[in-house]
């Protein structure tokens, strides 16, 4: 089932570019009826390579997006195929959806349900959304093929989440509307078909919580198969479909690197519930979009962690002592954290010993591999911390094993001490230097938040002795300016001090806008402390510079458009309550106890696009955004073989 | 750089009209022995930026006054004064790089001013030939002492003129080429030098080629009936006008004044010559005009890392009215012209400044605008045509970093 579904989707997704009224029918009718769906094995596309391989572009999640506008775009050329002649062989195909559809609700959803099971994880994604929500969430995309048909099946799936006498209701609404529409385009019961699956499926990870539900599926299984269509076709085109795209499945697990930890995906959550150290927090009230990040972990679960030590004996005391200040949040800062990790990682292995019967490289690399995925536990990794790690694997990889022991780890050692050295702090004294020369007397600089390399940058300006005034910027909940004013105002430079709500007002007497960065991505965006792209684009509007200052081995090969695919929480508590302050308590009541209708926000990153950016300061020079790939084309192979 | 340089097209071109072919410029230059140094050098005034002088003693029509002024300034200054002076440090370390060799008195400076005097020589150019020069003068006996010495040299060329973008990244791009080369690996020095010497000139050579492959490239832009801006005097812009004339395109051009040194009305005469149509414009009926114009051509005294321009005075607002009317602007550049450095603003290069000539006596309280240039930001500029290729502006810094780093 699942294989079908893939190779259903890439073909439509093709078929949606030549696809036009007035287009000749390119498949041959009868490759279409044996195959059962729309040219699963159309002449055209079975001999190229797209069909085998599917391109990287379909990992799990957007496959299922394109599998279902595939599902609406396929059904589109039906109208304009009739004439040409494919009309019988569509039709012979309709009768049964239309079966499954609207007559006999209860098999298909066992037979889906039976579906899911067999491809659990790659269908994971339907669990993930409840679809009455996906649904709401396109109203003018996924569902706009069959606009008279939403509402009834949007209003179906709601009613299978409830309990039995409701369904009853439905039923009877479906009943009801079969009568008033006797006649359904292909579209419509497509879309009901897909939307009573992907109700199933969520229904099912219901009842599997309770444990029921396995056994219902298995002994539907037969049933569900025949009305699948005529029984031979289905079956060679099953055959077809094993031999085929297996293989191609295979190819596709090997080429996608495995997509990031989704935390609104029950299964995956659940299995990693059962590794993880720390007691994974309740998800409560999140909001909608942003169900897919790690909710925040708060410092309470110090204890227990602390409390767990003699347990996790195989995390090395540095590897622990810096998760537990990532936890806590002691260290923050980009170029802190990456430094503490990767010295906690050297560390590691000068106390490393190899274990009998097994070899330092492949070893090393597993061990390592734990001690990141525990402090991803303790806090997401940065991207920067992700390239970083990325070197010392492939420098472990890259050992002759012909080493011994000692000496592969003194050169882990020094190649790390190297890293640290040449990447972040020559880095940073290189990106001072060509900064400061961009400072003019009688500059405003504005900064945001607590960058460490812009602090660098403006003691160094105020060394040299140029005449500035600084304004910095600040937000809550973080209020991370308030460190950097009291060390600027220690060496005596004159500083304004605002929050970001004053922004446009004090915009107009700025000259430079100087920003750090936690990453840049290769698009030219920048991923950076939430609150920098409305800095951004506020000078921007005022035409003001911005300077973004970053080391290059914060530079990523990943293109981001949005801050909600990658991002991480903070504590909700931290925006909803002030500390401090007893009289702002409007909240108090309504945040202690599970309260539906509230769900707070708390994020930590943002993303800027590369638009309102005038210039990134990096240590290779001084360079527009859009040479942001240059970079990472050109240096980053020397990086890794540094 | 030029590795990669499209010259293919020029071959092309040649296959294509082998009968008439012109003569090949630079055998012209190469031959060519330098001209007489004695009274040609010009020792730059505190605040005039030499770069901008030899330009409008290349191009401007009128000879203003102030051209006058500087002349009558170089004559009070004889030859011999150039080491003390407002520059003299610059000179004296000139002196110093040219001679460190061996007590010879040699000025890169010199050199550099004789070769400057040719009208299609572009500065960069000279300066590399200059720099070439110092090598074939030079009487180094390692590589070490070599680079040391053109090293000083060429820091003495660009302290010269700090004005002058394309001499600074000429400069920069030699010294670049001579520490990067292979040539340095030769066990023997003397290969080594003639090798240098030898890529100086080819250097040299493929820059004067340069010209001719933007005018190729740019040929495909340019179609029957349009009409086409220009500011100033730029010899790339006027050689590809040439070419599409020669190709029998029918276009007319539009040339701005390029106040204060009147560079249009001598590029507007050019065209004449050509029977082009041209019109001539005050450079105030720029955005009057804009709307006849279908595409705009610049020349640029530099490139920046940003991808934007740094030429006359004007450019930048040229750039905008073509902008906010959606008219393409073009921008044709030698690739030598590509220059480290990143403007953020107008007031963020050093300043080249200019004298003005009002006609009428301005009084001592009214203050002028004297800067020669100006930065266009990338955003306004549509395509940059290079000897590299029609470029956008973001590869421009791809090309800079590929080149420096």
């Amino acid at each position: 089932m699942d294989a079908r579904r893939v190779t259903r989707a890439v073909p439509r997704v093709r078929q949606v570019g030549f696809f036009t009224p007035n287009a000749p029918p390119e498949q041959p009718g009868p490759v279409r009826s044996q195959s059962g769906p729309p040219n699963s094995s159309s002449p055209p596309l079975s001999g190229s390579p797209a069909s085998n391989s599917l391109s990287p572009v379909m990992i799990p999640p957007p496959r299922h997006l394109s599998d279902n506008v595939g599902a609406r775009t396929a059904a589109v050329p039906v109208p304009g195929r009739a004439n040409a002649g494919d009309h019988a062989t569509v039709g012979s195909y309709n009768p049964s959806d239309s079966v499954l559809g609207l007559e006999s609700p209860p098999p298909t959803r066992i037979g889906d349900g039976e579906f899911s099971e067999e491809t659990e994880s790659s269908l994971g994604w339907y669990r993930r959304n409840n679809p009455a929500k996906f649904a709401s969430s396109f109203p003018g995309g996924g569902f706009d093929l069959s606009p008279v048909k939403q509402p009834e099946s949007v209003s179906g799936v709601e009613a299978k989440n409830q309990p039995p006498e409701e369904s009853k209701v439905q039923k009877g609404q479906a009943s009801s509307s079969k009568p008033s529409k006797p006649k359904t385009t292909k579209a419509e019961r497509r879309a009901l078909q897909e939307s009573q699956r992907a109700a199933k499926v969520a229904s099912k990870a219901e009842a599997n919580k309770s444990g029921g539900g396995a056994a219902s599926s298995k002994t539907a299984k037969q049933p569900s198969q025949k009305k699948d269509g005529p029984p031979v076709a289905s079956s060679i085109a099953t055959s077809e479909r094993i031999g085929v795209d297996r293989p191609a499945e295979k190819e596709r697990k090997k080429d996608v690197p495995p997509p990031r930890m989704q935390f609104d995906d029950e299964s995956r959550v659940g299995k990693a519930k059962r590794r993880s150290v720390l007691n994974q927090p309740e998800a409560r009230n999140r909001v909608e979009l942003f169900r897919h990040l790690l909710p925040h972990i708060n410092g309470t679960q110090l204890p227990y962690l602390e409390s767990k030590f003699f347990e996790l004996h195989d995390k090395h005391p540095a590897v622990y002592k810096v998760g537990l200040q990532y936890l806590t949040g002691d260290l923050s800062g980009g170029n802190a954290r990456c430094i503490a990790m990767l010295q906690a990682f050297q560390e590691a292995i000068r106390d490393y010993s190899t274990p009998p019967e097994k070899t330092l490289i492949r070893d090393l690399t597993s061990k390592i591999g734990s001690f990141v995925s525990f402090l991803i536990e303790c806090r997401p990794l940065s991207m920067s911390m992700g390239n970083a790690i990325r070197f010392l694997k492939s420098r472990i990889a890259k050992l002759p094993p012909t080493l011994s022991e000692s000496e592969a780890k003194a050169a882990l050692c020094s190649d790390i001490d190297r890293f640290i050295n040449e990447k972040i702090v020559l880095a940073d004294k290189v990106i001072v230097r060509h900064a400061a020369t961009k400072i003019r007397d009688g500059d405003v600089l504005l900064t945001y938040g607590s960058s460490c390399v812009v602090e660098m940058i403006l003691l160094y300006a105020h060394e040299l002795g140029k005449q500035f005034r600084v304004v910095v910027v600040d937000s809550r909940p973080m209020l991370e300016g308030q460190k950097l004013l009291r060390r600027l105002v220690a060496k005596g430079l004159s500083c304004t001090y605002t929050h970001i709500n004053a922004i446009s007002y004090i915009m107009h007497e700025v000259t430079q806008v100087l920003l750090g960065a936690s990453s840049i991505l290769s698009n030219g965006t920048i991923y950076s402390r939430v609150g920098t792209a409305s800095v951004a684009m506020v000078a921007y509007a005022y035409r003001v510079p911005v300077l973004i200052c970053c080391e290059a081995y914060k530079f990523h090969e990943r293109v981001q458009l949005d801050s909600i695919c990658f991002n991480e929480l903070g504590d909700p508590d931290a925006i909803a309550k002030v500390p401090g302050r007893v009289d702002v308590n409007y909240l108090d009541n309504l945040t202690d106890k599970q309260n539906e209708n509230l769900t707070l926000l708390n994020l930590k990153y943002d993303a800027t696009p590369s638009d309102y950016i005038s210039m990134i300061v990096t240590d290779y020079g001084m360079i527009p955004p859009t040479s942001v790939p240059v970079i990472v084309r050109e240096y980053r192979k020397e990086y890794l073989l540094i | 750089m030029w590795w990669r340089s499209p010259s293919f097209i020029l071959d092309r071109q040649q296959q294509q009209q082998n009968d008439s072919v012109p003569p090949n410029p630079e055998s012209l230059f190469l031959s060519s022995p330098p001209p007489s140094m004695a009274d040609s050098v010009q020792n730059p005034k505190s605040n005039i930026s030499a770069y901008y002088q030899t330009r409008a003693a290349h191009h401007a029509v009128v000879t203003s006054d102030w051209l006058a002024q500087a002349e009558a300034a170089v004559g009070r200054h004889p030859d011999d004064d150039e080491s003390s002076g407002i520059d003299g440090r610059a000179a004296a370390t000139g002196e110093d790089g040219g001679g460190g060799g061996g007590g010879k008195a040699f000025g890169v400076i010199d050199e550099f001013n004789s070769w400057r005097k040719q009208p299609d020589l572009a500065e960069a150019v000279a300066a590399i030939f200059a720099l070439a020069a110092v090598i074939r003068a030079s009487q180094a006996t390692t590589m070490m002492e070599l680079e040391i010495e053109l090293k000083k040299a060429s820091d003495s060329l660009k302290s010269w003129d700090t004005t002058s973008i394309s001499l600074t990244a000429g400069c920069d791009l030699f010294m670049r080429y001579v520490t990067r080369t292979s040539a340095l690996e030769y066990e023997d020095f003397n290969s080594a030098k003639s090798r240098l010497i030898e890529r100086a000139e080819k250097f040299g050579e493929i820059s004067c080629k340069a010209r001719r492959i933007i005018a190729m490239l740019s040929q495909d832009f340019i179609f029957d009936g349009c009409t086409i801006l220009v500011h100033g005097f730029s010899r790339v812009v006027l050689e590809l006008l040439k070419t599409a004339a020669q190709n029998k395109k029918l276009f007319r051009v539009f040339c701005t004044e390029g106040r204060p040194d009147r560079t249009g009305l001598r590029l507007s005469n050019e065209l004449a010559k050509l029977d082009v149509p041209v019109k001539l414009l005050i450079d105030s009926a720029v955005a009057y005009t804009m709307d006849e114009v279908d595409m705009v051509f610049v020349g640029a005294d530099g490139v920046v890392e940003s991808g934007g321009i740094i030429n006359m005075m004007g450019t930048y607002q040229i750039a905008l009215v073509a902008h906010s009317m959606n008219k393409p602007v073009y921008v044709a550049a030698e690739s030598y012209k590509f220059a480290r450095l990143y403007p953020l603003d107008q007031k963020d290069m050093g300043p080249a400044l200019r004298s003005i000539d009002f006609g009428v006596p301005i009084p001592s309280k009214v203050e002028v605008e004297t800067s020669a240039r100006d930065y266009t930001p990338p955003q306004y500029l549509t395509l940059l045509f290079t000897d590299l290729g029609v470029l956008t502006p973001s590869v421009v810094s791809d090309e800079l970093i590929q080149l420096y780093l």
